[in-house]
Parts: C-alpha cells; sequence; structure tokens
C-alpha cells in the first residue's frame, strides 16, 4: 500500500489513525471482527505490526486474504479459547463492541489474550443521537447507519457508560480519544463526539 | 433528375456500406477483444498430460529403520518452471490419490487428474502462473516403488517385505525428487487430509525449502477413533483369506473381499449424515422390501459399486501402508506430546482449511494446528469451509473454497511475479 492510499484510508476512518498512533512499530495487534481487514493492512503499512484477524463471516475472510492479512475463521461470541493468554501486544476490537452479545466476557477475553486494549464505538450519547430520541425516533446517522430493525447493535453506550463500565469490571482506561468526523473533541465530548476510541489494560 | 437521383443513390449507398463495413470490423475486433478476455478468465484444463519417472539409486533409510536401496517415482507437471525456479508447487496425495492431478491423457481422455478443479489455467492453482508437480508416493499402486513393484533383488513382487514408510519418509523422497527437478525452494507444498499431513511436515523437515504450506482437511494427528476406523479396515484385508501375509501376488490372487470391505468402510467416514442422507435416504432399489440380505437399499448399492471399483485397481498392501502413515503422523510426539514445541521449527507462512461437517478431519483437529502456528508467530490464515459433504469436501467445486484458495495462491504468485 503506497502512501496515497494509507491517506485516503485515515481519511476514511478517522479512527484507524488514532488507533496507530498508540501502536508502537512492529508491534503483535489481534484484530477483533475484523472485517476486510483494512485497519490491520494500515497498520502493517504504517506500523509494520503482527497482525492477526478475527472474523466470522466468508466474504470477508476472502477479502482479509486477498488484502494480504492473516485472518482466523471464528465466532467471537464463543470466546477467544484458541488463542493464548498475552499472546498479543494489543487487542483491538474496532466498531464492534456495540454489536456484541457476551459484551463483558468478550471484554474480559480481550485482556486475557492482549496485554492492552483498544475500542472504538459510535457515542450514544452524541447530540444528534439524543436530539433524535426526544423527537422520539431512534437515531439513523453515518455512524449508526441501521433503522431499528435490522440493525446488528444490541449493545449501544455512551462515553459515560462504557467509563462506569470499565470502573465496575477493574479495566483501567489509558487514554481516550474522541471525535466527530476527523476533528478531535476536547469539549463535553460525551455530548459533541459521535465515535470514540479507549486504550485499557487489567487494573493492578 | 434521374441521373441525380441515380448519383444520390450511389453516393448513399457507398456511404452506407463504408459505414457498414467499419461498423463489422469494429465488431469482429471487439468479439477477439471478449474471446481473448474470455480465453484468459474462463478456467481451462491445462489438457494432455504424460507421467514421468525418476529414479533413484541413492538408499533411503526410513524411520522404522528399514533400508530401501533403490526405488522410483512417478510424477507429472503442469506448467512451466520459471527462469529463477521460485514457482514450483508440490501437491501431496491422500490415501487412494496418485500423481495424475490434473488434465488427461492423449489416449484416454476420460482418465482426468483427482483435483482437476482446483488446477489448470485461471483455475484456483493457476498453471499459467505456477509450475505444479503431482508425485505418487513411495509405497504406492500408480507406477512409484510399492509392494506390488518387482524387487530387482529377488525378481519377485515386495509384498510384505516392502517396508512401512512414513509421512517423514515421503518427504525424505519428494525432497530428492525436488533435488532431481532443480527446485531448491517450493513457492508453495499443498495437501488434503494425508496430503495436508505431508505439506505440514515439509515445514518441520526443511523448513528452508517451502514458503507457503496449504494444509487442507487435515490434522495434527489421528484421535483414538480415527486409528480405529484405520484398524477395522486394515482388519479387513489381513484377515482376507487371499491376503497370504502380503505376499497374495505370488498365488495369482488379490484379497479382494477385505480390500472392498476396508473401501466401503473408509467412504462412509468421508461422508457426512447429512450427505448420505440427501443422495440415498432410505430409497430402496426395487422400491419395496424383500426381506432377505440381498441388495436392497441404495446406499448399500452404492457402498458395494464403491468397494467393488477400488477393490479393481489398489493394491492391498498400498493401503495397508497408507493407513500406517496416516496413524504414526504424530510431529508433537517427538516434543512431549507438544504440538507448539514441533511447529518452533517452521518457517512457512500458512493457510489451513476445515470443513464443518468433515467428522473424520474435523475443524477442532485444524483449529490445533492453528494455535501451535499462532504460539510460534508464524503467518496464518484459517477458513472454515461450510460444506455438506463431509470429508470428501476438499476435493469437490465450492465457490468459496475455491476463492479462498485461489486469493491465497495469487498473493504467493506476486512475491515472485513483482
Amino acid at each position: 500500500m503506497n502512501h496515497n492510499d494509507l491517506s485516503a484510508l485515515a481519511a476514511a476512518r478517522p479512527d484507524f489513525a488514532a488507533i496507530a498512533a498508540w501502536i508502537p512499530e512492529g508491534a503483535s495487534v489481534l484484530d477483533l471482527g475484523c472485517g476486510d481487514g483494512s485497519l490491520l493492512r494500515y497498520l502493517k503499512d504504517a506500523r509494520n505490526i503482527r497482525g492477526y484477524g478475527v472474523e466470522i463471516s466468508d466474504g470477508n475472510i476472502e477479502a482479509c486474504i486477498l488484502n494480504g492479512v492473516n485472518v482466523i475463521q471464528g465466532d467471537l461470541e464463543s470466546g477467544l479459547s484458541g488463542f493464548e493468554n498475552n499472546a498479543f501486544d494489543y487487542v483491538i476490537l474496532s466498531q464492534t463492541l456495540q454489536a456484541t452479545r457476551h459484551t463483558e466476557p468478550l471484554m474480559q477475553e480481550m485482556l486475557r489474550v492482549g496485554r492492552a486494549g483498544i475500542v472504538s464505538f459510535p457515542n450514544f450519547g452524541y447530540w444528534k443521537n439524543r436530539l433524535n430520541v426526544l423527537r422520539g425516533n431512534m437515531p439513523v446517522s453515518k455512524d449508526l447507519p441501521y433503522q431499528w430493525y435490522d440493525t446488528p447493535n444490541v449493545h449501544l453506550c455512551t462515553l459515560h457508560d462504557f467509563e462506569t463500565f470499565c470502573f465496575k469490571y477493574k479495566m483501567q482506561i489509558l487514554d481516550r480519544r474522541v471525535m466527530t468526523g476527523d476533528s478531535n473533541v476536547q469539549l463535553l465530548p460525551n455530548l459533541l463526539g459521535s465515535t470514540a476510541v479507549y486504550r485499557f489494560r487489567r487494573a493492578v | 433528375m434521374a441521373f441525380l437521383d441515380d448519383l444520390l443513390h450511389g453516393i448513399s449507398i457507398f456511404y452506407l456500406e463504408s459505414a457498414l463495413s467499419i461498423k463489422m470490423r469494429y465488431c469482429a475486433i471487439i468479439a477477439q477483444i471478449d474471446f481473448n478476455h474470455a480465453m484468459l478468465n474462463t478456467p481451462q484444463s491445462v489438457g494432455i498430460v504424460s507421467a514421468q519417472l525418476a529414479q533413484f539409486d541413492t538408499p533411503l533409510q526410513c524411520k522404522s529403520g528399514a533400508i530401501l536401496p533403490r526405488y522410483e517415482l512417478v510424477y507429472e507437471t503442469y506448467g512451466t518452471l520459471n527462469s529463477d525456479r521460485s514457482n514450483a508447487i508440490l501437491v501431496c496425495h491422500a490415501l487412494s490419490g496418485h500423481h495424475h492431478v490434473a488434465g488427461y491423457y492423449a489416449d484416454d481422455a476420460k482418465n482426468i487428474g483427482w483435483w482437476d478443479t482446483m488446477i489448470g489455467p485461471g483455475k484456483p492453482i493457476d498453471t499459467g502462473k505456477f509450475f505444479v508437480i503431482g508425485l505418487n508416493n513411495l509405497g504406492g499402486c500408480h507406477g512409484s516403488t510399492g509392494p506390488s513393484s518387482i524387487n530387482p533383488e529377488s525378481g519377485k513382487p515386495y509384498g510384505a517385505s516392502f517396508p512401512v514408510v512414513t509421512v517423514e519418509d515421503w518427504v525424505e523422497s519428494q525432497a530428492r525428487l525436488a533435488d532431481r527437478l532443480g527446485i531448491q525452494q517450493f513457492a508453495a507444498i499443498l495437501g488434503g487430509s494425508l496430503g495436508g499431513m505431508q505439506a505440514l511436515q515439509w515445514s518441520l523437515s526443511y523448513p528452508e525449502r517451502v514458503r507457503h504450506v496449504l494444509a487442507i482437511a487435515t490434522a495434527p494427528h489421528l484421535t483414538a477413533e480415527n486409528i480405529a476406523f484405520n484398524d477395522v479396515a486394515r482388519n479387513a484385508i489381513l484377515t482376507d483369506p487371499d491376503f497370504y501375509g502380503g505376499n497374495f501376488y505370488e498365488h495369482g490372487v488379490v484379497p479382494r473381499r477385505g480390500l472392498r470391505l476396508a473401501r466401503m468402510l473408509g467412504h462412509i467416514t468421508y461422508l457426512s449424515d447429512d450427505a448420505m442422507a440427501d443422495k440415498f435416504g432410505r430409497t430402496l432399489r426395487s422400491g419395496k422390501l424383500a426381506y432377505n440380505y440381498d441388495i436392497e437399499f441404495e446406499i448399500e448399492s452404492y457402498l458395494r459399486y464403491q468397494g467393488d471399483k477400488f477393490a479393481a485397481y489398489f493394491d492391498a498392501n498400498t493401503y495397508l501402508l497408507m493407513t500406517k502413515a496416516l496413524d504414526y503422523f504424530d510431529p508433537a510426539r517427538d516434543y512431549g506430546g507438544s504440538l507448539d514445541r514441533a511447529f518452533a521449527a517452521a518457517k512457512a507462512d500458512f493457510l489451513v482449511i476445515s470443513f464443518t461437517t468433515d467428522w473424520r478431519f474435523s475443524p477442532e483437529r485444524s483449529r490445533a494446528i492453528v494455535s501451535a502456528l499462532l504460539h510460534n508467530h508464524r503467518n496464518v490464515s484459517y477458513a472454515e469451509i461450510s460444506s455438506a459433504h463431509g470429508h470428501d469436501s476438499f476435493l469437490m467445486q465450492h465457490t468459496h473454497y475455491h476463492n479462498v484458495m485461489r486469493a491465497y495462491l495469487d498473493n504467493i504468485a506476486r512475491e515472485f511475479s513483482a
């Protein structure tokens, strides 16, 4: 992938660049629900990582192999039993958290298999989402592109909800980046940010 | 005015014809382009192929301790070896396979290679890009030295005296064939089932000589249940009165009943319950119950037919030997049962593929391979293909399975064509 491809991908997925900024050169990375392998491809080119993806869909397995990234076919919901303790520097769950059913056990598995975790998700507390709900409708947007009846998202949360969750389950948040589009949000992030990326580890 | 009319008519016809002719030529060019395009993209047969024989006079020290002073290997090749000899693929065969992997013979057009759906121009293993080698393993009965071959020292078939060869021994003999063909390192070595075991063993015996291993519908070792099936099959042969302790050739007989039973049993385990129900169900051949022991159900008819067909051409000693090679394969054995430690030697990248309904070489067994490769930081991808056809799925045409193979192999081809 050349520099232009990298820039194009970073522009289309601002969370990719945010994630890459936290990952040191040559790190080992497991990407859960890796889709077509774009993030792994990006991190391989930008950070020279040793990466593996986990995917359930046949189409995405083909896409990952075409993308030249390692992919293991499997169901995240049945745990990560095929992976050893502390096998990876980072375990990533990119825009997938909200679609997992067994969210808490999966988060625990992430921190068993990886020394640190990275999660990105759409912030349900974003003001446009709140406005939609106030108007009496479920929000439909670029970050939440589904109707209530066809959405895979079963566990949507706000930044506040996620941070409470981490505290309750003894996960220490190391970093947070909140974005709307590709601009960083510092002020009132739970209201003004549409997407959040967190870096966390087991609290000691 | 009539003159003017004729002139105008003439001119218009001239223009019309010119336009037509240009259009027709244009159409012809387009058609040619379409045709070329189709030729390049439509999967084709490799066409007429022929087998070759390689003789080896350097003794082969088998894992069992036995020594084979000399032997022959029969093989076929498809495609062209490139100038730096970096595009070679070795296809390893399973229990009943052989060297005729793709294409057909000039004098026998119906004799199509056993993996012809996978190998050829435009197919997942594209012979326009790769130089593909298929061989008959040592101990086989399709032209390589095996129990039914004449032992030059005695002038009689080897029979029971042929050594019990292992997957490691095969890899050794295949490496010598590679030397003979001037191939120092394979772009990929692949196979299904017992063939997958050989591909895995290559990465351990000769880590520097293989860049990619494609291990399909295989296992890091057989389970007790799997060995049990093999033993029942062997017992069918060993207890056949026509077996004569493996030296039946001298008696002019073949342990046909035993071989037939062995194949019938094996065949059941290569299919899935659903596939059998789908294909045969409880259908009766004559439509009604006969209350005797003749063939009644379609499945009985099918299995007996498969058994008879197999017993007519396959060698009983080769069957015994192949099943033993399956049973013995266990790279973790020398490492206190640790597959993680066994794969520490591997340097290749891996693609591991299993099939959901394969209960003889289940997805769980493939995941054990993946786990050991992950432990050793190898590049590995794993696809679990939804297929109804059980263990035999690896030989079937299946769009997603073939797409996965094609995607992986195209990436390999980019390594040497870039």
